[in-house]
């Protein structure tokens, strides 16, 4: 039973030319889950409140479950599936692994993305600018700490430097 | 032999962790079969009505839907607790808050299932409501369930070890208080979701994000009138649980019926929305507290009143009522100790265990009423907490047996962190060394390590693990207990490869499927690290008896001889002479046959036998202190959070990173209950959720949350495996009363309720400027005909845990 006759679309997901088709209604959450199986991309509300849909659309961060789906024809969509370079994973996805940044691990998709776009404008952020790069994401697990722990960890590591985590991170203060 | 640990107490990354950070964990949403049908559920619109008709017809007949069901269809109740079987999948003949489960459709797609939801009409019947704890004291009729204890009232609890009265009459000084602590909710960012899959050999399979896939089990096998080995519940990887997963839910049982009915698998994901509605989060508790003390702070007695909003339906809230009572005692000694507990139907989602499950509540009380104590005696709060402090290896006034016991370093390290002495200054104002609207305060509290009893009465263990050994040299653990973010899949790779002296990596991990793994009993009082970890331990150390008698026995070495550490096997006085790991499995599958070995863990039995003695105790308790700092603007009310510290007494680290994980997530959530979050209702009756959404639903983000400096108190409890002790909720607890006081130092303001919105601060300092107290808070409590208490002589007054036989004993 279909309602709506499918809309095709192409475009570029985790740069590789990609062709969809599907209801006109759907947000590109919705096709990127339901139609191109990539569930990587998390849902917390689809009403724009959690950041937990958040993807890359041409290399900025938009909520995917505010986005329609045929507004990704044409553009360049990265999702967590494709942050990883090959079997090799990206600085930030070996630090939110290494740290416990991942927790329940349910909102890190979004998470990891927008620290991408974060480390891509600014190598070298403040806490205070991760904190408000990643103010639109909620957890509740982490209380955000090993968050912001394991986005400088990585962006030192892209940088090229040496970086020591505080030793009260891992085993608590003496 | 003495053995360096060398898994134990080091940062390894969890087991699962590279999975969540590329999107390749499969949470229940993301479970896609083959001709699968989508379900939803139409919820009521009424608080409170008799369902005088259901007309499906028209639903039924919208092309691509396959099933509509109704009440109709789960004549059996069922419910967590035994005592309280008052939930039907959907609702039979009533309604009891809006959100309350109507009727449920499957259908080819998500569009013609919601449109198909809105095609089912009701008839209601509205009844009055029952909003408020007062009202459900007050108002008898209508009533909401028709169990419990008369009226609206779901259950009263009155108990009383020695003589209270007595200890008030040795007190130096008697002081009474009333807090009031609003209902907030765990807010998981994952939506619940389940997957049914009824197969052509009648047996059904559920994906369920769950904290307890073993009372699913049992609910369904209830239910669905199915043989229980018929039904195989998985428990997905949960997005966030903290509670509120432990229920058996009606969506899990109603796409179960869906997928009998239809023959095909159906998947339910809920909104938002109604998430809010599933609730069974913080019990909104009004509390009266009365203590007796001596001039330096000692207790001489405690009478300690809770007043619980319970909701729509049981859940866990008699579990809640009790636990609001017993944790009182574990951290400052109470020689003489009465508790009454009374929790009430209201038309709203039903409360249930959050974080801490029901002793958030008290401990705030408690904590802010000996800060109210020790400023009336002169006292620092440090000290009046410091002093007075539970031995170790002891029983309290109510029969919970304490092992280790850290609070005192945990104080000391606070203290010292926070730098106290040189900054809390006594309690006149004017001799203040912070600035005014500047602030600190300081709490502790303690969880349990597990509860000491299974929610269904039996005698088999809590938990069980199974270990497998391949000739390949793989391990498979296999446990029932559920990772819901806090790491127990990687707890138990890490014992497991502490054990057998391998790498945790090389471990797979299987868990929470009833099919495959022994019970566990789930994700909840914080009880895993604790169970399955001994569990583990015992099933690996049965293994590692059967590989060290094949390889003594190959190389001609003393069984006592042999240590297991670096995939290897070898002699600890020649360490070259040795196996590989995988050689030794091969050693013992020759010698004795295919490798698999089991474990389990029962909690030892409580000192406590009275009639409610089973709510409390536990095989360890953790200790918990946290000095908070804050900024509160006496223009706005703003109370803005600086930093936290906090020592928790772990026992012993089995992951110090995930630990300090779990104290900072717990930080946080105790400071989202004390500055935000709340479940609260409008409209003139008070029963339609104010926001059931994220926006509106205020939670801390990045720009909201403090500083955590944490420190871990290591002092091995000998119930726990290496002596650890639980960190998943306990270090929550202190959180919110040291805000509370570090409000009262800032600006000399008590607000006793929770939460401290800018309102409150407000209304507390414009009342001071009045010349009046400068207090927000509730006066009253409203009148319980409480049953006379069943009295038990305490340990000290020569008890042996039983009631006293000869006073009238409520049922």
């Amino acid at each position: 039973m279909q309602r709506h006759s499918k809309k095709h679309i192409r475009f570029t997901l985790n740069g590789e030319p990609t062709e969809v088709a599907f209801a006109p209604h759907k947000t590109l959450l919705e096709v990127l889950r339901e139609d191109l199986n990539l569930t990587g991309t998390k849902h917390g509300c689809e009403l724009g409140e959690c950041g937990t849909c958040a993807v890359l659309v041409d290399g900025r961060s938009i909520l995917s479950c505010l986005m329609l789906g045929l507004d990704a024809e044409d553009r360049d969509v990265k999702t967590i599936e494709g942050m990883a370079d090959g079997a090799e994973l990206h600085p930030l996805q070996q630090t939110f692994a290494d740290l416990g940044a991942a927790q329940c691990g349910y909102c890190s998709p979004g998470f990891l993305l927008v620290a991408e776009e974060l480390l891509k404008k600014s190598p070298n952020p403040s806490r205070a600018e991760i904190q408000e790069a990643l103010s639109g994401n909620l957890c509740r697990c982490t209380g955000y700490i090993k968050i912001y722990e394991a986005v400088e960890l990585a962006a030192a590591r892209m940088r090229g430097e040496e970086f020591e985590l505080p030793k009260e991170s891992v085993y608590g203060l003496e | 032999m003495a053995k360096d640990l060398n898994i134990i107490g080091k940062p390894f990354r969890k087991v699962d962790a590279r999975a969540k950070c590329v999107g390749q964990t499969k949470f229940a949403d993301d479970i896609v079969l083959p001709r699968m049908l989508i379900c939803k559920i139409l919820r009521s619109h009424q608080p409170h009505a008799l369902i005088k008709s259901i007309d499906a017809s028209k639903a039924l007949a919208l092309p691509g839907v396959f099933a509509v069901v109704t009440g109709k269809d789960f004549p059996v109740p069922y419910g967590i607790l035994p005592v309280s079987q008052d939930e039907h999948a959907l609702c039979v003949d009533k309604v009891r808050f809006i959100g309350d489960p109507v009727a449920a459709v499957a259908a080819i797609d998500e569009d013609v299932a919601f449109d198909a939801m809105n095609l089912i009409e009701v008839a209601y019947e509205p009844l009055n409501t029952i909003s408020t704890i007062e009202e459900a004291v007050l108002i008898d009729e209508p009533r909401i369930h028709d169990y419990g204890e008369g009226g609206n009232i779901h259950k009263k609890v009155s108990l009383e070890f020695g003589s209270v009265e007595e200890g008030f009459a040795e007190a130096d000084l008697v002081r009474e208080d009333t807090f009031f602590y609003e209902g907030n909710t765990h807010l998981p960012l994952e939506q619940h979701a389940a997957v049914a899959h009824y197969d052509t050999d009648r047996k059904i399979t559920l994906w369920s994000s769950t904290q307890t896939p073993h009372y699913v089990h049992r609910a369904l096998a209830k239910v669905l009138g199915l043989p229980a080995s018929h039904i195989r519940v998985i428990a997905t990887p949960n997005g966030g649980g903290f509670g509120g997963k432990s229920d058996p839910f009606n969506h899990e049982v109603v796409v179960c019926k869906l997928s009998m009915i239809t023959g095909r698998p159906v998947k339910v994901t809920l909104t938002r929305e109604e998430v809010f509605y599933c609730h069974r989060g913080r019990h909104p508790i009004l509390m009266k507290v009365k203590t007796g003390v001596k001039k330096d702070g000692a207790i001489t007695g405690m009478h300690f009143q809770s007043y619980l909003d319970g909701g729509a339906y049981g859940s866990y809230g008699v579990a809640s009522t009790f636990y609001s009572g017993a944790l009182q005692t574990v951290t400052y000694d109470v020689p003489r100790y009465k508790f009454q507990g009374v929790r009430t139907f209201t038309n709203k989602p039903p409360c249930g265990p959050k974080r801490g499950h029901g002793t958030p509540q008290p401990r705030y009380a408690l904590e802010v009423h000996l800060d109210k104590i020790a400023e009336q005696l002169g006292l620092d709060p440090v000290d009046i907490r410091r002093r007075h402090l539970v031995p170790p290896n002891s029983v309290t006034a109510n029969y919970l047996r304490i092992g280790s016991m850290g609070l005192g370093q945990c104080i000391d390290k606070v203290v010292e962190g926070s730098r106290w002495k040189e900054r809390f200054s006594g309690w006149d104002p004017r001799n203040r060394k912070l600035p005014f609207g500047k602030g600190i305060g300081i709490a502790c509290s303690s969880y349990i390590c597990g509860a000491g009893l299974p929610i269904y009465w039996n005698n088999m263990p809590q938990s069980g693990v199974q270990l497998r050994l391949d000739r390949q040299g793989g391990v498979c653990v296999m446990c029932g207990s559920t990772d819901i973010g806090q790491g127990s899949d990687s707890i138990l790779a890490y014992i497991v490869a502490e054990v057998l002296g391998i790498d945790p990596f090389d471990i797979r991990v299987v868990t929470a499927d009833t099919d495959l793994t022994p019970v566990d009993l789930g994700s909840y009082s914080s009880r895993v690290t604790l169970m399955t970890g001994n569990a583990a331990i015992q099933a690996a150390e049965r293994a590692r008896e059967l590989l060290v008698m094949a390889v003594a026995e190959k190389l001609g070495v003393p069984i006592e001889n042999l240590a297991l550490a670096e995939r290897r096997v070898f002699d600890v006085e020649n360490p070259e002479v040795g196996v590989s790991f995988a050689e030794a499995v091969v050693l013992a599958e020759s010698k004795f046959g295919t490798i698999g070995t089991v474990g389990s863990y029962s909690p030892p039995r409580s000192p406590g036998k009275f009639k409610g003695s089973g709510v409390g105790p536990s095989p360890a308790y953790s200790y918990s202190a946290a000095v908070a700092e804050v900024d509160v603007n006496p223009d706005t009310g703003i109370v803005v959070v600086e930093r936290v510290w906090i020592a928790h007494d772990i026992g012993r680290s089995i992951n110090p990173m995930l630990v300090i994980g779990q104290v900072e997530g717990s930080v946080y959530m105790g400071l989202g209950e004390i500055l935000m979050e709340e479940m609260v209702y409008r409209e003139n009756r008070n029963v339609v959720h104010k926001f059931p959404s994220m926006l509106e639903y205020k939670s801390p983000t990045t720009m909201e949350m403090c500083e955590v400096k944490t420190y871990l108190i290591e002092d091995p409890d000998p119930n726990g495996p290496y002596g650890a002790k639980e960190v998943g909720q306990g270090p929550l607890l202190p959180v919110p009363p040291a805000v509370a006081n570090a409000v009262y130092n800032a600006v000399g303001v008590r607000i006793d309720e929770v939460p401290i919105t800018p309102e409150k601060v407000l209304r507390a300092l414009k009342d001071k400027a009045r010349g009046r107290d400068g207090r927000f808070g509730p006066d009253s409590v409203p009148p319980v005909d409480w049953p006379e208490p069943l009295r038990v002589l305490t340990p000290s007054e020569g008890g042996d845990g039983t009631e006293m036989p000869h006073v009238a004993v409520h049922s």
